[in-house]
């Protein structure tokens, strides 16, 4: 059993939960007083404003909010409590786009996407279109919860998905510090069965792939020494072995902007950000190949923008009136949470971008 | 003037010192730079090192980057209080290797 680490912000009823109380800090204070440059100052200095949506390659869909763990830093606000899942109606909308999109990525995130009740129906379906790579984001623990989920690894191989997890150390501490306490070692297990069933392992086509995100109020290292790092550690200690580590610069949204105002650690990681700020990363942030899809069928240009509740600048709004043409070439919704995305070498769903 | 001799913000004008002497200054971060990349070391490796004399030298800018760094590149709180053990056991032993030469002198002095 894992013991959760907190309660999600709606539940708190936090100021935070709302949105828009959000983006009015992340544009206020040191932003607004001119201590910082706005994030449209900034990518304006290299001729990069407006940023634009290329050509489609990666269809995110969010299946809903509902999460068996509430982690420290989660920027979806997910946990037990969050009823928001995606309708088998918003799902059939989207398989419809996923078998005319030329999009060659389809990647299901949440929440626990296998906690939606329809999750499998969907996988099914949504695996029949031919997509090059199909990910899904499971958080690991999931597989460990219940006895209903503990076939999830045959699923997943069954219908060649792609599995990307979150892992924030190869320490139990520091990995319990932030998903609460047990994630580690249900993590462990969790890993040690996919890769019994060949995910992970060197040369296999099922691709095992972790996610690193800092467990604090600092920014992600080199994304190659930290993958050497945890394949050495997994190794040694569990004898587990994974493809890919991503590693993720935690943006300053939701529980993490929460965090970061309750540890007095806010303005001290907006001037991270923006010191780290690499004008080459902008042109390859995910925003600009990447469409998310929420639970309630709006369409969003990133996740965290769905979560900041800003939705994309484009007639096509809905999944249930998509259309490619008039999303390519759209102006990207910006604020200053997408210094988060620039940061170093870059940070997107799919790692550096730099 | 700062009420302080030490504010943590100042270190964020590091930079700023190249503004009064250019070309040392550009020069010192060139250097700096390098110093810190991966070479025969580790770049890991090097900010334990950086940390344990950050403590040594008692700089708590130094103690401020390197902690910030330690924990960017995956170290953890055990890794970087052995190392400040390291730099507290060769402070110490330094100063306690001067004990001979006390004792040389007292045996010369009084032996």
């Amino acid at each position: 059993m894992t013991k959760l680490k907190t309660k999600s912000l709606k539940r708190r009823e936090s100021e935070l939960a709302n949105a828009r109380r959000q983006v009015e800090i992340l544009s206020n204070g040191i932003f607004q007083n001119g201590e910082l440059p706005t994030f449209k100052n900034k990518i304006a200095e290299t001729n990069q404003f407006p940023l634009k949506a290329k050509k489609l390659e990666i269809l995110q869909i969010n299946v809903g909010y509902m999460c068996n763990q509430v982690c420290e830093h989660c920027h979806v606000d997910a946990g037990p409590d969050r009823k928001e899942i995606m309708t088998t109606e918003t799902m059939q909308q989207c398989l419809e786009v996923i078998k005319k999109t030329g999009a060659h990525t389809l990647d299901l995130t949440g929440g626990a996407p296998e906690m939606n009740p329809n999750f499998r129906w969907f996988v099914e379906e949504a695996s029949k279109a031919g997509i090059k790579d199909f990910i899904v984001r499971s958080n690991l623990t999931i597989i460990r919860a219940n006895k209903k989920y503990y076939d999830l690894p045959e699923f997943f191989k069954k219908h060649n998905v792609h599995v990307v997890s979150s892992m924030p150390h190869w320490t139990r501490g520091k990995t319990d510090k932030q998903r609460g306490d047990g994630v580690f070692d249900m993590s462990i297990k969790a890993l040690q069965e996919l890769n019994a069933i060949g995910y992970g392992m060197p040369n296999s086509d099922l691709k095992l792939d972790l996610v690193y995100n800092p467990s604090g109020a600092f920014l992600p290292g080199d994304q190659a020494s930290m993958e050497k790092d945890f394949k050495k550690a997994l190794m040694e200690d569990f004898g587990i072995q994974f493809h890919n580590l991503f590693a993720i610069t935690n943006l300053p949204i939701s529980r993490f902007l929460d965090y970061l105002i309750a540890s007095e650690n806010y303005e001290d990681y907006m001037y991270a950000l923006v010191e780290a700020y690499n004008p080459s990363a902008v042109a390859n942030v995910m925003c600009t190949n990447t469409l998310s899809v929420s639970w309630d069928g709006y369409l969003y240009d990133c996740d965290f923008n769905q979560m900041l509740k800003l939705p994309v600048n484009s007639k096509s709004k809905h999944i249930s009136e998509y259309n490619e043409e008039l999303l390519e070439g759209r102006n990207i919704v910006i604020s200053q949470h997408c210094y988060g995305c620039t940061a170093g070498a870059g940070s997107s769903c799919q790692g550096t971008v730099a | 003037m700062s009420k302080t001799y030490y504010d943590p913000a100042d270190l964020r004008k590091f930079g700023k010192i190249t503004e009064w002497s250019e070309e040392l200054g550009t020069k010192f971060f060139d250097y700096y730079g390098k110093v810190f990349e991966e070479g025969a070391l580790t770049a890991r490796e090097k900010s334990l090192i950086a940390l344990a004399v950050a403590h040594t030298e008692q700089c708590p800018y130094c103690i401020d980057a390197y902690t910030k760094d330690g924990l960017q590149r995956g170290v953890t709180k055990e890794e970087m209080m052995e190392a400040i053990h390291v730099g507290a056991a060769i402070k110490s032993g330094a100063t306690l290797v001067h004990g001979v030469q006390m004792m040389n002198k007292v045996n010369k002095l009084d032996g």
